[in-house]
């Protein structure tokens, strides 16, 4: 019989680790194609917001909700590529380039003072009030010698954290 | 690895294990000021939402396990030829003449019974009982289950409800062949649905529709009332709410550990040797399940009735669940996870977001406090 969604070809593969600079193996990359396929509970080619909220462990991350805005309607080949922001093989910068697009979901380039806002409203919900927000906000970008107006781009976001010891990674479980 | 940690041991020899006074938590949260940095890195979530994209536990629980493939060679390969034609071509065919016939034999009796025996009520529901452990048989007959049980036979008393783990609805038959129970189970369409209204009502079962509150509390009430009658059966709870793939055991629903009678468990395990019981309702219908279990060679499984649990004092119901879901998930060699499994029909509470953002924020605050 064998399992034909999961006949994915040596040329298929080699494409994917082409599209993602090779952050995942071949073992890898068939591991996360089971995964998918196995999100993907109607088989519709692609996984739908519904389907990610599916995972109970990710509807409860606090930034499910903007993270769902990038991951909506991926096909195999665009969720290898969100996935490879976490491989241990990605350079720090291209992490880096991953954390400013979460920040930056209009995708103009520019992370604003109310785009960083958004995201601590995601991750603090109803514990901070708005103007404590805004307080703690205004007091760091200050001190980093920033204002309330300028906008960062991501050669700011590669210097404030690109001296940080960034831990993002996710291991592939291989069977 | 060994041989890295006794190396990297005898060098720290001399220093003070500052991690062996300070747990991790504390290391963490020492004192540190807050900079625009630490406010932008949310790499932490992030890397927890991938992680729940690519693996995760829930899922886990009821991911039907492919059959373990075998070393294929050209010798193996007629004798599977032959294990296909013996079990399609003689075993189905027979095991299908032994339900019907089952069948046949339990009309016949229960029928009459059922409506010539109103006025003995005792007497009815007596027969009643022995005919559905009868059939029950006959279902485990069918696919030919090696069944072995563990410990005391259940007896009927008032005052204990019996306790399992869920895998599939074959639980349920596998446990009624020894003792009438009667359960509570959510309400099924086609002839299950049948077959639970005019013939399991006869044993005191109980139904409902899990996604309907009202529902519920009926159910909650019916607990109650049922366990304080004397002569009634033994009731059975599945305590999870939905069917597990026999790996791994999500959170025991409260309602049976809050009555304050004894609570039995009962751990069910099966062995895959032949066949996966995890009945994945989503993707196969009850009918096509027991099809499946027919073509098989055997269904193995070890049943054990563990010892009566009772609440302790200062235990909350929900403490009690967790301590008798231990036990069970320890004999049966189950992995636990910290899920609800209607998470299956419904989307997680926001108060499980929301303590993540407590500890956020907590954070935040504590350390702006700190400058």
């Amino acid at each position: 019989m064998g399992n034909t969604s999961s006949m994915l070809t040596q040329y298929d593969i080699e494409e994917l680790q082409e599209h993602c600079n090779h952050a995942f193996s071949q073992q890898e990359i068939v591991s996360l194609y089971h995964r998918f396929c196995q999100l993907d509970r109607n088989s519709g080619g692609f996984i739908s917001a519904d389907e990610f909220l599916s995972v109970p462990e990710f509807a409860v991350n606090p930034l499910s909700q903007r993270l769902l805005r990038m991951l909506d309607g991926l096909n195999f080949k665009d969720f290898v590529a969100f996935l490879s922001a976490f491989s241990s093989r990605t350079t720090l910068q291209q992490k880096i380039e991953f954390i400013f697009r979460v920040y930056d979901l209009d995708g103009d380039g520019k992370v604003s003072f109310n785009d960083i806002l958004c995201v601590m409203r995601d991750l603090t919900g109803p514990f901070m009030s708005e103007q404590q927000r805004q307080k703690v906000l205004n007091h760091v970008l200050e001190e980093a010698g920033y204002t309330r107006d300028s906008s960062l781009v991501l050669s700011d976001f590669i210097k404030i954290l690109g001296d940080s010891d960034l831990k993002m990674e996710v291991e592939v479980p291989i069977d | 690895m060994v041989g890295l940690r006794s190396s990297s041991s005898e060098m720290d020899l001399d220093r003070p294990n500052i991690e062996e006074y300070l747990t991790t938590d504390s290391i963490e949260e020492s004192p540190k000021k807050l900079h625009l940095r630490d406010l932008l890195d949310i790499s932490p979530t992030l890397t927890e939402a991938a992680g729940a994209i690519v693996d995760d536990s829930f899922t886990r629980c009821f991911k039907s396990n492919p059959p373990e493939p075998w070393n294929w060679n050209v010798y193996l390969f007629p004798l599977w030829c032959l294990g296909v034609i013996i079990r399609y071509g003689i075993l189905f065919p027979l095991r299908v003449a032994v339900l019907t016939a089952g069948w046949l034999v339990f009309f016949a009796a229960f029928i009459p019974a059922h409506f010539l025996l109103t006025a003995h009520n005792k007497w009815r529901r007596k027969i009643e009982r022995k005919l559905v452990e009868m059939i029950c048989s006959v279902f485990v007959a069918s696919w030919t289950g090696v069944v072995k049980y563990h410990g005391p036979r259940p007896s009927m008393r008032p005052q204990q409800v019996f306790v399992a783990n869920h895998t599939s609805m074959i639980d349920f038959i596998i446990l009624e062949q020894m003792t009438a129970f009667a359960v509570i189970m959510q309400k099924h369409p086609g002839w299950v649905g049948f077959i639970q209204k005019t013939i399991l009502e006869g044993v005191g079962c109980i139904w409902f529709n899990r996604t309907e509150s009202k529902d519920r509390e009926v159910v909650a009430r019916k607990l109650r009332e049922h366990i304080q009658g004397a002569d009634n059966n033994p009731l059975l709870i599945f305590p999870e709410g939905t069917c597990v793939n026999n790996h791994y055991t999500v959170m025991f629903k409260k309602g049976a550990f809050e009555l304050g009678c004894a609570v039995c468990p009962v751990a069910i395990k099966y062995n895959k040797i032949f066949v996966d019981a995890f009945w994945n309702s989503k993707k196969q219908s009850f009918t096509m399940h027991l099809f499946h279990l027919m073509t098989s060679w055997a269904v193995v499984c070890d049943v054990w009735y563990l010892e009566p649990q009772y609440i302790r004092p200062g235990e909350t119901p929900i403490e009690f669940a967790e301590r008798v879901r231990d036990m069970i998930s320890v004999r049966a060699g189950l992995r636990k996870v910290p899920w609800d499994g209607y998470l299956k029909y419904f989307r997680p509470s926001p108060k499980l977001t929301e303590r993540k953002q407590q500890i956020f924020a907590e954070s935040v605050l504590q350390r702006l406090e700190e400058k």
